[in-house]
């Protein structure tokens, strides 16, 4: 194989999971092929078998880019532009993503693994539902308030965390795992409330919101797709600028890179524990919120779903880069809403997505594969986030 | 048995680290090789030691060429190393670390360490070396872990030995110690390469000394060459040892510590009433052998340490109880011990380490929103003042050389108005063309009327820089002495041995 190099320093970020992604959906191919009974009729005759293989992948493939981005045959007469519907639901799963995914990317670049970006989005989705439902404001007013009571309520959750570890020293790994069940239990019990039940249920299910203070859509009531996307990309933006142009984000880079340094500089290490935590936790919160009032309206224990921990993962995918994040997050939130049509149309399981995603992480853990495989020479590896682990 | 290297070259990428080095090393000899930081001395001895591959060249042992691939060739052949970082299990027994990666095991695979416990003892009796074989390493004092290395070398029948720095990381009488162990070395036959940048170190034990500048082979010289002569070679150029100190005011006092306490965290008493006072213009160096309480008091004086009693007045002005940050806008610079752990932060850009203290303020930020073009102007114009050495203000600061980054660290502290430095062995690890600017540079702020603490375990250093003389012994500042005293009253002070 040719020697591949790679020049440009912006396009070298991207080589790693790039090519992860690629060996990873190789993988996902090979088990397509291995698991599926009608191929595997054919393992006598290796020609026969190979096509049998090839049609499987093809189709398992098609599915899941039909199923996340384009799908010509869902567009009617009256309306063309359907067939777009897939991408509209890949941007509804990634809104909430992002947000989670910034959450534990802020973070990681203060030197903090916040496993609890998972309670914070649930504390962030109770707060936005029980204002959604609960009060009567007038339209515009109501979703601002619920955010805003999201933000606040997922910055308590992960500022506490923050708080612990600045005064006792509690890892805040441990302590955010802890929180995690906390929160999912809150959550469950708060359900079983008659505050929170919704009229006439007996399973753990809350009132919907109120039109009100939903996300507005963005393309019509045929689309799912609403400001929630806007507002993620707007918070990239955002933590972009907080870490790199501000004096906040200055601190939180000096203090996650060297605390030793940073406190002998005069820089308060407690404060900026405190702070990065609290922001984190309101970055996940806002995921809640976005969730809750853009697309499930209602609560229920399943709500978070996996965003927390898909969020460690994007945020580890996105090199804990806020243009990483998302960029990781939307190809996440295409697998999971392809995979569904995948499972539908082919024989092949909505499992095999979790397989490439584990795939992809795992390949950028250990970039020396990589780099093997596509005989990269100049592929700069050190300093890889998912390959250091938490203390690197 | 000795030793021979002919024409080996080493080049990474663009630089020549070796460029055809010669060298002889005799049976019996301890040969010194001395160079600065970079020099490509490590790089040398790691290809003589089989961890780096030459371009070029070969290794004669008694003049027969070997073929050294591996560490365990370069051991077959009779050639040990002591790392200038230890290679040892901290939480395995002497014994243990010893037979590592040569086990013998007796019954039922149990590890038999009988026999390497009596050759322990053996080697430990026949060089006074005091190593129990059952103690463990993370309880040892750096230097008799340094002798463990030792013994495994000579255990593992080494003819020459490789000391790689050895006394960076000692006190004054572990390397008066050392040196003692090698000249016993070289009377018993064992040849010894001795790798350091330290003059004195040379003159005292080595039978030859070649010197290495940028990959070469720049000179050969007798240990009767005088220090100044060494250290031209070395750096190639004139360089001052002992820097000029003009005649200056001294003023009224600007840092007064009264009856200062400083506990751990159990309350054992790490310093215990100590005073003093630094006036303007004027050094106070606090002499010490490593961990007689120097270094708490240095980070106190910043308020970096917790349970301090006692006061610390900068100009009248309280300084316990304040915030690092209020201490250093106070009046403060700080030049901490470690540069790479306390002074900078490796992955951050040169640019953004010069201004860790000041990155909120104007001109470098307003509000909360941060200006990085006048990050990296100031950048450049501190590069400037300073002479710092580099290629790109934005490249991690982790890219520059030991005395590159300590220049920043100084360009740091130092562009605060300061009534009061406090440096903390500013020239550990450095090489002599950087040594000789850090003192240079304290000097300059002593001549400008600023007050200077100066925490240093180099002799050589405190005679040079200093006005008076601190020792501190077991927490207690035991005399306080004129910079007229000589190195053995100095040396004596700091082992605790007071004059009747």
């Amino acid at each position: 194989m040719r020697k591949l190099t790679i020049k440009r320093p912006s396009l070298r970020a991207l080589t790693l999971p790039g090519l992860s992604f690629v060996l990873a959906m190789f993988f996902g191919a090979l088990l397509i092929a291995f698991s599926d009974s009608t191929v595997l009729k054919h393992i006598g005759h290796p020609v026969t078998f190979i096509k049998a293989a090839g049609v499987a992948v093809w189709q398992s493939y098609l599915a899941l880019f039909e199923g996340s981005v384009y799908n010509p045959s869902l567009a009617t007469p009256h309306d063309a532009l359907l067939s777009w519907y897939p991408l509209s639901e890949t941007l509804v799963t990634a809104a909430p993503l992002i947000l989670a995914g910034l959450s534990v990317a802020l973070a990681f670049r203060a030197g903090l693994f916040n496993i609890g970006a998972q309670g914070q989005f649930i504390f962030g989705s109770i707060a936005a539902s029980y204002v959604g439902f609960h009060y009567h404001l007038p339209i515009g007013i109501h979703v601002i308030v619920a955010v805003l009571a999201a933000i606040v309520a997922g910055s308590i959750w992960g500022g506490l965390v923050g708080l612990l570890k600045a005064r006792t020293g509690a890892h805040e790994v441990i302590v955010t795992i802890m929180l995690n069940y906390v929160a999912l239990y809150f959550l469950m019990w708060l359900l079983g409330t008659t505050t929170f039940l919704r009229p006439g249920r007996r399973d753990p299910i809350s009132p919907d919101v109120l039109p009100s203070s939903r996300m507005p859509l963005l393309a019509g009531h045929n689309y799912r797709v609403n400001l929630g996307i806007f507002v993620a990309l707007a918070t990239a933006a955002f933590v972009w600028w907080l870490l790199s142009r501000s004096t906040w984000g200055f601190r939180f880079r000096a203090v996650g890179a060297n605390s030793a340094a940073a406190k002998t500089a005069g820089i308060s290490v407690p404060f900026v524990m405190t702070a990065v935590m609290a922001i984190s936790g309101a970055l996940a919160g806002l995921g809640g919120a976005v969730h809750v009032l853009g697309s499930d309206f209602s609560l229920t224990s399943g709500t978070a779903g996996n965003f927390g921990f898909d969020a460690i993962t994007v945020a580890l995918l996105g090199r804990a880069k806020p243009m990483g994040v998302v960029f990781a997050s939307i190809l996440f939130g295409a697998l999971r809403a392809g995979g569904g049509t995948m499972q539908a149309n082919t024989n092949t399981p909505i499992d095999i997505v979790l397989v490439i995603q584990a795939l992809v992480v795992l390949f950028i853990a250990a970039p020396s594969v990589v780099k093997w495989v596509f005989r990269l020479k100049n592929l700069k590896t050190t300093g890889e986030l998912a390959a250091k682990g938490w203390n690197g | 048995m000795s030793l021979e290297l002919r024409g080996i070259s080493k080049s990474f990428g663009a630089l020549l680290a070796n460029d055809s080095i010669d060298l002889r090393v005799e049976t019996g000899e301890i040969h010194a090789i001395l160079g600065e930081n970079g020099a490509g001395k490590s790089t040398l001895m790691n290809i003589v030691y089989g961890l780096v591959a030459p371009d070029s060249g070969e290794i004669l042992v008694d003049d027969v060429v070997k073929n050294i691939k591996e560490p365990s060739d370069a051991l077959a052949s009779g050639i040990g190393m002591v790392h200038q970082h230890f290679m040892l299990v901290p939480v395995f027994t002497v014994a243990e670390n010893i037979v590592l990666g040569h086990e013998k095991s007796g019954f039922a695979g149990k590890l038999d360490l009988n026999e390497a416990r009596e050759r322990i003892k053996k080697v430990s009796d026949q060089f006074n070396f005091d190593v129990n074989p059952d103690d463990l390493i993370e309880g040892l004092p750096v230097g008799v872990q340094q002798r463990v290395e030792i013994i495994r070398a000579l255990i593992y029948d080494a003819k020459v030995l490789i000391l790689d720095e050895p006394t960076a990381v000692l006190t004054p009488q572990e390397t008066d110690d050392l040196l003692k162990i090698m000249k016993q070395l070289k009377e018993q036959g064992t040849s010894i390469i001795f790798i350091t940048h330290k003059l004195r170190e040379v003159k005292a034990v080595a039978d030859r000394i070649t010197i290495i500048r940028r990959g070469k082979v720049v000179g050969n010289a007798s240990p009767e060459a005088s220090q100044n002569e060494l250290a031209s070679l070395m750096v190639g150029r004139e360089v001052e040892l002992a820097p000029d100190k003009g005649a200056h005011a001294i003023g009224d006092d600007v840092v007064k510590v009264q009856s200062l306490t400083i506990r751990d965290i159990t309350g054992r008493a790490l310093v215990s009433n100590v005073s003093f006072e630094v006036k303007a213009g004027e050094v106070l160096a606090i002499a010490g052998v490593q961990g007689n309480g120097q270094s708490e008091v240095a980070r106190a004086m910043v308020n970096l340490e917790e349970h301090v009693e006692g006061s610390i007045t900068l100009d009248g002005a309280e300084i316990i109880g304040k915030s690092v940050r209020e201490s250093l806008h106070a009046g403060i610079a700080f030049v901490p011990e470690s540069r790479e752990l306390d002074g900078l932060i490796a992955s951050m850009s040169i640019a953004e380490n010069l201004i860790l203290d000041l990155h909120d303020l104007p001109p470098y930020a307003k509000g909360i929103q941060m200006s990085p073009s006048t990050v990296v102007s100031e950048a450049e114009k501190r590069k400037v003042e300073f002479d710092i050495r580099l290629q790109s203000v934005g490249d991690p600061v982790s890219s520059l050389s030991g005395g590159n980054k300590q220049k920043v660290v100084l360009a740091r502290e130092l562009s605060r108005p300061v009534k009061l430095l406090v440096a903390s062995q500013p020239t550990r690890g450095l090489d002599v063309g950087s040594i000789e600017f850090v003192h240079k540079r304290i000097l300059e702020e002593r001549d400008a009327g600023r007050a200077v603490l100066l925490f240093s375990t180099e002799l050589d250093e405190v005679l040079a820089l200093a006005d008076r003389i601190a020792v501190m012994y077991r927490g207690e500042i035991l005399a306080i002495v004129p910079s007229g005293v000589t190195a053995q009253e100095l040396g004596l002070l700091m082992a605790g041995v007071v004059h009747a």
